[in-house]
């Protein structure tokens, strides 16, 4: 899960990590009151959606006094902004955050993930700051240093000393530095983050170390001990049909192709995509049912499925292990009455139950192409759909 | 011969009582798993499908001698359930448990360093020596005995390799399901080491899929020690960057982990990458006859 970056300031300060000063607004007179509040000379009108690139995009505004901070609001609320991270839709601007103007003497890059090589949280610093930071590590590689952490007894003093020294923070600084880095580890393990991203961190003229910008992304699995973040969820960030998914428990991802997938399986559905795209074809999503569905989930995830205009036809492809092929075949066959079904559908079905499957099927009076295998099922529904 | 399981192994599962565990349990009972012991805490003394329940670990292995666990404890808590029964200083612990948090598995696996125990998973079907020993929630009857080692990430897409493999009459070793997590115990070199030393293994399917580097790492290894043919597949050739495709694993991040560099590792390592999934099958037995191993594979 995403959030924002107010809230992952906000989230900061709460750990006692210093952050440039801002006040969120929804409306341009909710921004020029903002402004007024923070009463400084300059303001930065910035907008906030969940994708990186922002400034590039034209997202971010220097403002002088309070009528253009006025005019920058109403320029960016509602604007669709397209930056390398949201593809070439976009994303609409409906809120916004409000900065004083800060006096940045250099911009450095400072960020937590979880690396799996070394399967430990690690530390990635760098005196590049503002940049994308995959340019870094392809153009000066040797600018980005790690400190790998140990889970018992965190990140500690010395290794964050030793990575603001890495990062040539002047030395008067490495101790405000330090202090960052420390909280924002804290951050990171208290909330189950799996990626926290300040790009830039700032040393500022009069002295300060601070996040100019802050990303954080959160590990689902652990959203169960974290209300508190749970409470910043933006559902105008995320896709209709993924959220309607996630209700039902259904791994469900939108991709931009015409042919709607329903697999049991992670690694038999991604499968499954390639081998649509193998034989010309172009998956409209990627879909999970997982393994324990019930005719009831199915049928949900069928919904969902059908509730894409692209989607030209089918292709339902079951290996029943544990799910058992008539289970599968009862949700199918009552969601196509429930919606009715006006796309072609392919099914392939192997496994537990296979024979009392293919009857259900059969039985339904739906039109329904059998497949005898994956590969059968996907050249079937790519010839149909053309 | 097989490797880390077989019919002499005891098996004690942890969350025996919950639903999905009940059902598996009966499940392995059925295959001729040797269920010596489950644990839920609290629910000591009773019985489920005839196997005794223990309110810990300790007291289970004490009683039983079992030296394997399989986990089904539910994600909140499966952590714990690892570390007891790393405790408990089993041989294995098999953890099919799923969206288990990722810095609860970071604080796992410094546990487990320099302890005795070997993890398997999360996140994963399994392991499963064919006739003799089945530990998680594959399907049996898909499995035939015979000289093909199996190592994956995902589930349903071992259940479709081992299918093929079994239609052609290429029977199975031993099959591992390693998980879709990104933080997790046994990976891809620790089981090619073990196929490589067993005696039984004549060959050997790889199934990987998007994220990390675990496949290119084991390239790197198959390059330099492997004795036997290795036939691979990579799941996600299609999958859009930046998107977690189900596994928490999964997951193209920074322009790193596509399946493409992972295709051409292997390929560099000698191992025959099957286009489709539909061809995993028909990959491994073209590789084999190349190597005058088919009649030595052929089981039935």
């Amino acid at each position: 899960m995403n959030i924002h970056e107010y809230q992952g300031k906000q989230l900061l300060r709460d750990y006692g990590v210093a952050a440039s000063k801002g006040i969120a607004a929804f409306s341009p007179d909710e921004a020029v009151s903002a402004a007024k509040e923070l009463g400084t000379d300059v303001f930065v009108v910035k907008a906030q959606i969940h994708a990186g690139g922002r400034g590039k995009a034209g997202g971010v505004k220097i403002a002088k006094n309070l009528d253009e901070v006025r005019a920058y609001a109403k320029e960016l609320l509602g604007k669709t902004l397209v930056t390398h991270q949201t593809g070439p839709e976009g994303k609409e601007v409906k809120r916004l955050l409000i900065e004083e103007g800060a006096d940045i003497k250099k911009e450095y890059y400072i960020s937590l993930v979880v690396d799996r090589a070394t399967d430990r949280v690690t530390l990635m610093g760098s005196e590049e700051g503002g940049m994308d930071i995959e340019e870094v590590a392809e153009a000066t590689p040797e600018k980005i240093f790690k400190e790998v952490v140990d889970p018992v007894v965190g990140l500690t003093g010395f290794q964050a000393r030793r990575m603001a020294f890495n990062m040539n923070i002047p030395a008067h600084l490495v101790n405000k530095a330090a202090k960052f880095m420390t909280g924002l580890y804290q951050v990171f393990v208290d909330k189950d983050a799996s990626i926290v991203e300040i790009n830039p961190l700032v040393v500022t003229g009069d002295d300060n170390v601070l996040a100019l910008d802050a990303k954080f992304n959160f590990d689902d699995n652990a959203l169960f001990r974290h209300k508190d973040i749970v409470e910043l969820r933006d559902f105008d960030e995320e896709d209709a049909k993924e959220i309607e998914a996630s209700k039902y428990d259904l791994s469900y991802i939108s991709l931009d192709g015409n042919i709607g997938c329903m697999v049991n399986g992670a690694g038999l559905a991604m499968a499954t995509m390639d081998t649509i795209n193998y034989y010309g074809g172009s998956p409209a999503n990627f879909l999970d049912v997982g393994g324990g569905a019930t005719a009831e989930k199915v049928t949900e995830a069928f919904k969902i499925i059908l509730s894409d205009d692209n989607v030209k036809g089918i292709f339902v492809n079951i290996f029943g292990g544990i799910m058992k092929c008539d289970v599968i075949a009862e949700g199918v066959i009552t969601a196509a009455k429930e919606v009715g079904l006006e796309v072609p559908l392919v099914v392939r079905l192997e496994g537990t139950n296979v024979d009392r499957g293919k009857e259900l099927l059969n039985e339904s009076g739906l039109n329904i192409i059998a497949a005898g295998s994956m590969a059968d099922g996907a050249q079937k529904i790519v010839e149909i759909v053309g | 011969m097989s490797i880390y399981i077989d019919k002499n192994t005891k098996v004690v599962v942890q969350g025996i009582t919950g639903g999905t565990a009940k059902f598996h349990t009966q499940q392995m009972l059925e295959y001729g798993t040797k269920i010596v012991a489950g644990v839920t805490p609290g629910k000591g003394g009773t019985e489920v499908e005839g196997v005794p329940v223990f309110n810990t670990m300790e007291e289970a292995v004490k009683a039983t001698g079992a030296n394997v666990s399989v986990i089904y404890v539910p994600a909140p808590f499966a952590a714990d359930a690892i570390l007891e029964a790393v405790d408990a200083e089993l041989d294995m612990a098999i953890c099919i448990t799923e969206h288990i948090p990722v810095l609860d598995m970071v604080k796992v696996v410094r546990y487990m360093e320099g302890k005795k125990t070997r993890l398997v998973g999360p996140n994963c079907p399994g392991v499963i020596t064919p006739e003799e020993c089945k530990i998680g929630i594959m399907p049996g009857y898909i499995h035939t005995k015979g000289h093909v080692g199996v190592i994956s990430r995902s589930g349903t897409l071992t259940y479709e390799a081992v299918h093929q493999l079994s239609e052609a009459g290429i029977g199975q070793t031993t099959a591992v399901g390693i998980g879709g997590d990104p933080v997790n115990g046994t990976n891809f070199i620790d089981v090619l080491k073990e196929f490589n030393e067993d005696e039984d293994t004549y060959a050997v399917v790889m199934i990987g899929e998007i994220g990390g580097t675990a496949e290119e790492e084991a390239a790197e290894w198959i390059k330099a020690n492997m004795k036997k043919p290795v036939v691979g597949f990579i799941g996600g050739q299609t999958a859009p960057p930046g998107k977690r495709m189900g596994h928490a694993g999964a997951i193209i991040s920074g322009g790193k982990g596509t399946a493409d560099e992972k295709i051409k590792a292997l390929n560099n390592a000698g191992v025959e990458v099957a286009e489709t999934p539909s061809v995993i099958g028909e990959t491994l037995i073209k590789v084999i006859k190349e190597k005058g191993l088919y009649d030595k594979c052929k089981t039935h």
